[in-house]
């Protein structure tokens, strides 16, 4: 999901203090914001904005296109449920730590409807010059600036960093799209490239990744498809592997997820691999320099 | 887990001592004497034995109890009444999260660890996918099974995997696996081994279960991050660093290793955990190995003005004997830059790179 110019987004959560304080930012960012969602609050004005019952009241009141959720995670598959029933073309899930079961739920009501989901555990998304969706510093032009440079990760602090570093370089983003750092998240690594690959503003893609799950490799081979160039950071290279399902979650998963297996993958698919944030700017400038466009 | 999910289980009794399963035989009867450990392979490892006397299941405890199993001590052991197998099967529900559904795991061949049964047995394995508004339906379960020779105990063993499927949906299981479902001698069928990982995020509605769960092996300092709910890994370097993030942390160590050090901890304060600098900063310090300090923040949600000031306050309490080296990014970015410069005369490094690069030159 790439944010667009004239977006409108709803707030689910904006009474509470992070969704005052982003709505804020998002405000300030460009981002149109039509109005939150607080079930306790309905038919109040905060931060100057209507605040609705429910996602599906705010869509026949104030339509909106994307959602963004600022709530708990014992709340938040029906605050998912809610914006999926009002038809919301995009959902931002901001919560960390929904029960898994949970999420299983919410991607199956969202299959079976048109929209959209980022996260969860995502910091959002942002389109610098015209807006951002979620937790990211969007609003701060020493770390976004127009560009052509599209950025796909999963960490949100990662990504600022390197975001930083591209326009520490002169290189300006066409879009930032955090995907999440949760093992089941709505929009993939992969899904996340195709986007920026038919995004027409976007000239070459960074893809942030990190060890675990199999998500890098399985965009690969869409990678060696594009004429775009990409090049790739992976986080994780001397940390101990984290936790996994045993030899059950390797039926399904087989042994993906290592460093060193997610850089030879993405190698063969003719990824540019960073040993540092800091080489990213260079490997791109190199890329772009020698890609037939 | 098993028996109200209505899934029939050996007779057992836990012990903590040879004298108490001398006892717990008399009830039992020719049992198999199992370490209680929250590992695999206890068989392998020696942690499973068997009785046929008093005698018997006094020294099978005594023999396990103490022992270590995958860096786990032996605290109890479980008598659990032998019964006789006619088959070994293999059942699993777990959440495929690549593909966000449930998914059922069945093989006609059981007893081993199911990679192995995969590879060996491919023809006798069955997948299933779920949709979680319907459940595993009996049908669904009958059908999963076609083509398999399992004789009269089909539907016994399609009810057993509809019970296991509402056993997951109740403890909100990440992953919930018999191995071997056992078809005994007398046509019933039985779980003879049960493993379960439980979804540290349900943890709140599945309060009985989060009780039970096995204590991770951690240090001391391990330990006391986990009680002030940071994650917290000791390493065997000596650059310590403090970061906002998973992924930023991964990429500090990262970029230490890169550049020729070696780090002595992770440690995660990014998401809620931001405003625990103060603490975090403490665990970093108590690392034995300690020499220098990188503090590397780039804020997206965290604010980098909360963790500065709470790094700082702390650094001032603490008055460390070690070099600190900072770099400071992002949200609340110009506020956390003043409070490191008033208050510890330090100016941070424009990159994360030269921070470290500083770090790792003070720790030679």
């Amino acid at each position: 999901m790439i944010y667009r110019k004239g977006q409108r987004v709803l707030v689910q959560g904006i009474t509470g203090k992070q969704g005052s304080f982003w709505t804020g930012k998002m405000a300030e960012c460009g981002t149109v914001i039509v109005g939150g969602v607080n079930p306790k609050r309905a038919g109040e004005t905060h931060l100057g904005l209507p605040v609705f019952a429910s996602a599906q009241e705010a869509m026949a009141r104030a339509p909106f296109d994307i959602a963004v959720m600022f709530v708990p995670p014992a709340g938040a598959r029906d605050a998912a449920l809610d914006a999926i029933a009002a038809r919301a073309a995009g959902l931002v899930i901001l919560t960390e730590h929904i029960p898994a079961q949970d999420v299983l739920a919410i991607r199956e009501a969202a299959a079976a409807s048109a929209t959209r989901i980022v996260g969860p555990n995502t910091a959002g998304i942002v389109t610098p010059g015209a807006g951002f969706v979620g937790i990211m510093p969007g609003h701060n032009p020493n770390i976004f600036q127009p560009g052509r440079i599209g950025v796909l990760s999963r960490s949100g602090s990662l990504g600022t960093l390197i975001c930083l570093n591209l326009t520490r370089a002169g290189l300006g983003q066409s879009a930032f799209i955090g995907i999440g750092g949760d093992p089941m998240i709505g929009t993939t690594t992969r899904e996340a490239l195709a986007e920026l690959d038919a995004d027409s503003a976007t000239e070459a893609v960074v893809l942030v990744g990190e060890i675990g799950g199999g998500m890098e490799e399985a965009a690969a081979d869409y990678a060696a498809r594009m004429s775009k160039p990409v090049v790739a950071f992976i986080a994780g290279r001397v940390s101990p592997p984290g936790k996994k399902m045993g030899h059950a979650g390797a039926i399904v998963t087989g042994h993906a997820g290592s460093y060193a297996g997610k850089r030879a993958t993405l190698e063969a698919s003719g990824v540019s691999v960073a040993d540092t944030p800091s080489q990213i700017p260079a490997l791109l400038r190199s890329r772009l320099s020698t890609s037939c466009r | 887990m098993l028996a109200p999910a209505g899934i029939a289980v050996p007779r057992s009794v836990l012990c903590a001592s040879a004298e108490e399963a001398r006892t717990a035989f008399a009830e039992i009867g020719p049992c198999m004497v199992k370490a209680q450990v929250p590992a695999g392979k206890r068989g392998k490892a020696g942690g499973i034995r068997k009785a046929d006397s008093p005698e018997q299941a006094a020294d099978a405890a005594a023999a396990s109890l103490g022992m270590e199993i995958d860096g786990h001590r032996v605290d109890s052991v479980l008598l659990e009444a032998r019964a006789e197998v006619a088959r070994e099967f293999y059942a699993a529900i777990m959440t495929d999260f690549p593909a966000a559904r449930p998914l059922v795991l069945f093989s006609a061949e059981g007893g081993m660890d199911i990679e192995e049964v995969a590879a060996a047995h491919p023809g006798a394995l069955r997948r299933l996918h779920v949709p979680l508004s319907q459940g595993l339906t009996q049908a669904a379960a009958d059908a999963m099974l076609g083509g398999l020779d399992l004789g009269p105990a089909r539907a016994a063993i399609a009810d057993a995997l509809t019970k296991l499927y509402r056993a997951y949906r109740d403890t909100d299981a990440e992953l919930i696996e018999i191995n071997p479902l056992a078809l005994l001698a007398d046509g019933s069928i039985a779980a003879l081994d049960c493993k379960l990982i439980i979804d540290d995020a349900s943890a709140e509605r599945q309060p009985q279960l989060a009780a039970l769960a096995a204590p991770e092996n951690l240090t001391a300092l391990e330990r006391r991050g986990q009680a002030a709910g940071l994650k917290f890994i000791e390493l065997d370097g000596d650059i310590g660093l403090l970061a906002n993030g998973a992924g930023l942390t991964m990429t500090t160590m990262d970029v230490i290793a890169h550049l020729g050090g070696r780090p002595a901890n992770f440690l995660e304060i990014g998401g809620e955990a931001y405003t625990k600098a103060e603490i975090a900063l403490g665990l970093v310090l108590a690392h034995p190995r300690i020499k220098s300090l990188v503090v590397n923040f780039c804020g997206a949600f965290a604010r980098t003005d909360v963790m500065a000031d709470g790094v700082t306050a702390a650094w001032q309490k603490l008055k460390p004997d070690i070099p600190v080296f900072f770099s400071i990014h992002g949200t609340g970015e110009d506020e956390a830059v003043r409070i490191v410069r008033d208050r510890l005369g330090l100016e941070p490094y424009d990159l994360m790179e030269d921070a470290i690069q500083a770090a790792i030159e003070a720790a030679r």
